[in-house]
């Protein structure tokens, strides 16, 4: 690690402020930034911490029935506070990381960060949910642009996310057999007007839409319904763990399995 | 019946109430007064010449005390290795200078080349950064084969990079030769047995202590082996006299092999201290645990089974890349040779055997001992070529293997590997694994495990190690530079406690429950009374460390000839006392007694004569009661054991899971059954690891790709099933006094070839040709091995 100072403002605000300092940045739970302090990865000279700001802290409804989730809430509290109303997005953060991890890591550092192997990114796509920041709004749709890149602004602050809750939902994900993150995840939602389908770990190009599974499903909500689907393996991410071609199949596999735990 | 205390009771860890409440005292605790840091510059690539290194800025940052580089050490000694092969050809091996900081090139990702001592860590660190390196990067030399091949040298002064072609036994090597080529049935299988990251959840740490008033160097460090280490930094690396530097391993965080070692950064926190006046201290951090600690196993291997029809064993015969990396490590030339070869006739009465190992230097991090050292590999390419042979021969795995082991009546037997294996016996270890492995049922399981679109396979194993390393005599001929005995000081003291001075380490092992309870019983006292002493050389006579399974069988053996010497004095003592003569004194349960009376004194009154001899017959004996002895074993132990385990395979991903598993073991007689279980369970965890999980990878630039937890798997609990151990029937050493064999790296040995056995079965059961995965079988090898098959 290098030397920084350290900010704990108690509004959104205030952290905005803070932000604005030079070589600011902002601190969800720290379970990625702090790893690449400590790699002497990064030399902010200005944490701000986001953890103090009771605003973006917890779940509830909204009035048309979506569910929001302060972007400061941690991954323990979303398993556990969203069971209710939205069982598949509960079940997923329930199995990011380990108990340390969702008792300090934030839906908004996980949705900045956006880890092309990150969990969330895929229930957030998978629901076309809203993202929201000190300054707008925006869909789930336009925020992802690939590996580690969003939609965000320099000092923008994510404060919450919207999810329209589906009528039935799954996360499955097949783990990176060391780290544990998503070889390949997938998550899938059925709605009144149809199906979403949104895949993480896979591809080089960060979390997408599986679109032809989301018209076969929406057609027929049924494992078999993916029978005469492929999935190209190009722009699949390559590595130790996964081929292009590995990862490629197993998106079809994880997507089977999803709607039949659905 | 279970005894509450003694040998053989299941004493509870008393070390463990100290490792789990946090008031062990690990090197890193440990604080000095004025204590400095020392953080080391490494090479990010893996091949180079050093141009130049510019210290000029980082000398003159804040709080920056000294730095080191290369030139600093050119004229002290290199760190050697511990055993000299000869080729086949009689010619010595290759042995480069292993310098303690990199010094004209750099060998591989993380050889440090510089060091900075700061006052604080962050200013260590921020220096560090700020030294300027021209490194000319070379081709890095990754690849075993293309090393032997090619013409650009890790090492240029010896102009190849293989270190030796060592033949075993090359005067059986025409014989096996025509034996194969006669055969009317020969297996051959070539395999990776794949290279570990050892992992020891505490980091190597050392600290440097001079004092200038006497000349004299303290050094505290992670070591399995200190006075091992105080050897090497004396007679060979630093020139330190002996009796000038005490070396401590305090608490250790587990080694596997990994702290057997001497590593430069011993040396270099030693020569700061010396220079600078203060206490200097490293802790390395995870990832030069990665880059930097000795890695395990990395063999390229092709073997050959030649049998009969019916499944008799003609010849095994081996040919075998192990690769050494940048540089020979203590034990390096050790482990690929007499720790692998000489197994490599199994469990079995096969007349032919001849192993081939081209020891090769790469551009990787050094490759050592690990958990198993040699054995591993020999057990692995034994029982996966018999598998396959059985398959081919269609004979039942477990009966291909009873048909060759060798019988109960042939003890003492001379393998055609060399070794004399003093006891055993295979059968009864495979008939009680078919006792606990329900074998009938394994069609109705397998076909509930189709029912759910799994897999399942049944994989079956026998292993022969050889442990207790190990007979001076017998090594010497075969190369090693140092003795295998290991000493111990039993001292009691004058209220009729014990401290008994151990050179083995206990770093996990669990001696400091053990021990007492073989003295305590031996002299019928409370093993409570009894501490044992450990991890400094000021303190205890002498040790050669531990590794190889070998403390008790070792140590354990020292410790009661210095016992049985206590008694002995003591029973003089007691005699006087008695007014007896000694030959008319026993000794049972504590109480010295005179035959035939009712006469007697406890032991805690002769220790209490002892130190306070009014009316002792001092012109017969020494006042005081402390006895020393030096034990060299006969022979090496040989544990053997039988394993089974079944594993679910997942067809559309690949994903194993291991679902039982049954280990078998024959460790002779057993001090302490709960911890012999938990040994069997931590071997277990890391063979089955070796199997399914880890496996570190370097690319072609000699980059370490797994050089985390992200990307390097270790196993979790959940990876793991319920273990069935049973190691209640073994047979006895015959030549040490408690007939024990050891039990540290045995599930280690026998898992990895069991678990690629099961995967194997599994996968033919759904009519997929395959014959053989490397490991690690992550789901993506699996996946991959049936896509081709
Ligand atoms: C051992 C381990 C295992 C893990 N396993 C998984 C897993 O299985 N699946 C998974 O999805 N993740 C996993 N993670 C990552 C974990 O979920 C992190 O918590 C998450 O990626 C980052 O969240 P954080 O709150 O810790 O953010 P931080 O690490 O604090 O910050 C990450 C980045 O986001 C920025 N940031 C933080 N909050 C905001 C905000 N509100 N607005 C704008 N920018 C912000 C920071 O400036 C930084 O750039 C794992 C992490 C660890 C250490």
């Amino acid at each position: 690690m290098y030397a920084f100072e350290i900010e704990r403002p108690n509004t959104i605000a205030d952290a905005v402020k803070a932000l604005q300092s030079d070589g600011a940045q902002a601190l969800g739970g720290g379970q990625t930034l702090i790893p690449t302090l400590k790699a002497r990865l990064a030399a902010p000279e200005v944490l701000v911490s986001l953890t103090g700001i009771g605003e973006m802290q917890g779940v509830c409804l909204s009035d048309d029935g979506a569910l929001c989730v302060g972007a400061g809430t941690t991954h323990a509290t979303v398993a556990s506070e969203a069971a209710a109303h939205f069982p598949g997005l509960a079940e997923l953060a329930s199995h990011i990381g380990d108990p340390a991890v969702r008792n300090r890591g934030t839906l908004g550092g996980s949705l900045a960060n956006n880890d092309p192997a990150a969990c969330y990114p895929a229930a957030v796509l998978g629901t076309g949910a809203t993202i929201i920041t000190n300054t707008r709004q925006i869909a789930a749709d336009d925020y992802f642009q690939g590996m580690f890149t969003t939609a965000l602004e320099e000092g923008e602050v994510i404060t919450e996310v919207r999810f329209p809750i589906p009528q039935k939902s799954h996360y499955m994900k097949f783990v990176q057999p060391a780290s544990r993150f998503a070889l390949v995840g997938v998550f899938v939602a059925q709605y009144a007007d149809g199906v979403r389908v949104a895949v993480t770990g896979a591809s080089e190009e960060g979390v997408f839409r599986w679109h032809d599974a989301e018209k076969a499903l929406a057609a027929d909500f049924s494992d078999k319904a993916l029978d005469s689907l492929s999935v190209p393996a190009d722009n699949m991410i390559g590595d130790l763990h996964g081929s292009p071609a590995y990862r490629a199949h197993l998106v079809k596999v994880m997507t089977g399995r999803a709607v039949k735990a659905a | 019946m279970p005894k509450d205390h003694g040998i053989g009771a299941s004493d509870k860890r008393r070390e463990d109430v100290r490792f789990l409440t946090g008031a062990g005292h690990y090197t890193d605790d440990i604080k000095h007064y004025g204590a400095t840091t020392a953080v080391f510059c490494r090479s990010t690539v893996a091949h180079g010449v050093i141009k130049s290194i510019d210290t000029s800025e980082a000398e003159g940052m804040p709080g920056v005390l000294a730095i080191f580089t290369g030139a600093d050490f050119a004229d002290v000694g290199g760190n050697p290795a511990g055993w000299l092969i000869n080729s086949r050809d009689g010619t010595p091996m290759k042995e480069p200078k292993r310098p303690v900081l990199a010094h004209g090139k750099v060998r591989h990702v993380g050889d440090a080349y510089a060091a900075v001592i700061a006052e604080t860590e962050l200013q260590a660190r921020n220096a560090a950064e700020a030294i300027v390196a021209e490194i000319e990067e070379l081709p890095a030399i990754v690849d075993m084969a293309a090393a032997l091949a090619g013409d650009a040298f890790v090492h240029d002064e010896i102009e190849t990079n293989q270190c030796f072609d060592w033949g075993w036994i090359e005067d059986n090597r025409a014989a096996t030769d025509a034996a194969i080529k006669a055969a009317p049935h020969v297996t051959t299988l070539e395999l990776v047995n794949n290279r570990l990251v050892p992992n020891a959840m505490e980091p190597r740490c050392s600290i440097g202590n001079y004092d200038a008033g006497n000349d004299s160097y303290v050094l505290q460090t992670t070591s399995q082996n200190p006075h091992l280490t105080r050897l090497l930094i004396s007679a060979f690396v630093m020139g330190i006299p002996e009796n000038k530097l005490t070396v401590i391993a305090p608490d250790v965080g587990g080694g596997f092999g990994s702290k057997i070692y001497h590593y430069g950064e011993e040396a270099l926190v030693l020569a700061a201290a010396r220079k600078i006046g203060r206490p200097v201290k490293w802790t390395a951090d995870r990832t030069e645990a990665f880059l930097t600690d000795a890695h395990g196993r990395d063999h390229v291997t092709k073997i050959e089974l030649a049998c009969e029809k019916d499944g008799t064993f003609i010849a095994f015969r081996t040919e075998t890349m192990a690769n050494v990396g940048a540089y020979l490590s203590n034990f390096s030339t050790a482990t690929p040779t007499f720790l692998h070869g000489t197994l490599m006739a199994g469990n079995y009465t096969v007349p032919n055997v001849y192993v081939n190992v081209k020891a090769v230097f790469t551009n990787t991090a050094p490759v050592d001992a690990y958990r198993g050292a040699g054995r591993p590999e020999a057990t692995y390419s034994i029982e996966r070529v018999i598998d396959k042979a059985a398959r081919e021969l269609g004979i039942d795995p477990i009966e291909i293997r009873r048909k060759n082991f060798v019988k109960p009546d042939q003890y003492p037997f001379v393998s055609a590997a060399g070794l004399e294996y003093d006891s055993g016996n295979y059968d009864a270890l495979m008939d009680t694994l078919e006792k606990h492995i329900d074998r009938k049922g394994f069609e109705a399981r397998r076909k509930e495990s189709e029912a759910k679109g799994m897999l399942r396979g049944l994989g079956l194993n026998a292993y022969i190690e050889a442990c207790g390393i190990a007979p001076s005599n017998l090594v010497g001929v075969l190369g090693s530079r140092v003795g295998l005995y290991d000493a111990a000081t039993v001292r009691v003291n004058a209220t009729g406690n014990l401290s008994v001075m151990v050179g083995a380490h206990s770093h996990g092992q669990g001696h400091e429950t053990v021990f007492p309870q073989i003295v305590g019983e031996m002299l019928g006292i409370d093993p409570q009374s009894i501490d044992i002493v450990h991890g400094d050389t000021s303190k205890i006579p002498f040790g050669m460390g531990t590794y190889g399974s070998r403390s008790l069988a070792v140590c354990g053996s020292a410790m009661v000839r210095a016992t049985e010497k206590i008694i002995a004095k003591a029973k003089k003592i007691a005699a006087h006392m008695l007014e007896a003569s000694a030959d008319d004194v026993d000794f049972k349960d504590g109480q010295f007694t005179v035959k035939g009376t009712d006469k007697s004194v406890s032991f805690g009154e002769v220790a209490l004569k002892a130190y306070i001899p009014h009316n002792f017959p001092l012109e017969d004996i020494e006042p005081g009661l402390e006895e020393t002895a030096f034990y060299d074993p006969a022979n090496f132990t040989y544990p053997s054991g039988a394993y089974a385990c079944e594993v679910e395979v997942d067809p559309d991903t690949g994903k194993v899971r291991v679902d039982r598993f049954v280990a078998v073991d024959d460790f002779g007689n057993i001090m302490n059954p709960m911890i012999v279980t938990g040994q069997v369970h931590g071997g277990l965890g890391q063979g089955i690891g070796q199997a399914l999980l880890e496996g570190a990878r370097y690319d072609d630039d000699g980059q370490l790709l797994s050089a985390s937890y992200m990307d390097y798997t270790m196993p979790r609990a959940d990876d793991l099933p319920f273990y069935t151990v049973d190691h209640a029937n073994g047979t006895p050493c015959t030549h040490n006094p408690l007939g024990v064999k050891g039990c540290g790296e045995a599930g280690a040995i026998g898992s990895p070839p069991t678990i690629v056995n099961a995967v194997v079965d599994a996968l033919q059961s759904a009519g997929k040709n395959v014959t053989h995965i490397d490991m690690p079988l992550t789901p993506l090898r699996v996946w991959d091995a049936m896509q081709n098959a």
